[in-house]
């Protein structure tokens, strides 16, 4: 094999997006790339750490607390970005889905870190919205900023913005 | 043709979407010796894009990919 074979690919992804819709979209391309051998990287940002949520509570101010209650729970509890009903929309996704046979959110994620994505989230949003590393599942890489991310963008082949 | 092939691996891939197809032959792959051969089914049709692609991909070959009775029979073969 020549030479240029031997070096990996990369892709990097930034998730800024918490919607169930565009999580999916995300880790199908995540799980995807990892599968077609590339080096694959995922920043999650903003309301896109909901995909690296457990269900802990979380907050220490005031609105650190209300963003923690509306804005709660783990991967499980993302809607739609059409047609989310209050919840329900999240329901009929999910039973659609299910009927089709398509593999669920959750273990797409799980997916990813069993093919070796890195997942890191973005230490300013969790700041921001105060959600702790323990609010994290495990797995999780250690937080980073932007020049770890753009750093890795520039050695990427293939880049994505969700 | 297909049928004097001996797989060292029969993958059943019937019923899974985009992107598990692709993603379970890319994690079998390590299982067979290279020059060995994948056999998988799928039900998906994008898998007759996507197996190609990944195949081009990684450097693999897709010996055939065929539509056999409204399922799709890939001959997968390790190259390195």
């Amino acid at each position: 094999m020549p030479e240029v074979m031997e070096r990996k690919k990369k892709m990097t992804l930034v998730v800024m997006s918490g919607d169930f819709d565009k999580l999916f979209g995300a880790f199908i391309i995540a799980t995807g790339g990892a599968a077609m051998g590339m080096e694959v990287t995922m920043f999650f940002t903003f309301w896109g750490l909901r995909a690296l949520r457990n269900t802990k509570p979380t907050g220490k101010t005031i609105f650190g607390r209300m963003l923690g209650m509306m804005y709660g729970g783990d991967i499980t509890k993302s809607n739609p970005s059409k047609f989310s009903f209050g919840g329900m929309g999240r329901w009929m996704f999910g039973k659609m889905m299910a009927s089709n046979n398509v593999a669920k959110l959750v273990e797409l994620r799980d997916l990813a870190i069993t093919l070796g994505v890195g997942l890191y989230p973005c230490q300013m949003s969790m700041d921001v919205m105060e959600f702790p590393a323990e609010s994290f599942i495990e797995g999780v890489k250690p937080a980073v900023g932007v020049g770890f991310m753009l750093a890795e963008a520039e050695e990427s082949a293939v880049q994505f913005f969700i | 043709m297909s049928d004097d092939i001996k797989p060292d691996l029969e993958l059943d891939l019937k019923g899974l979407l985009c992107p598990l197809p692709m993603v379970k032959v890319s994690q079998n792959i390590a299982n067979v010796p290279v020059g060995g051969i994948i056999r998988a089914v799928a039900t998906d049709p994008g898998a007759m894009a996507d197996i190609p692609a990944w195949a081009k991909s990684t450097g693999n070959e897709v010996m055939s990919a065929e539509k056999v009775d409204g399922q799709f029979v890939f001959l997968v073969k390790r190259v390195k």
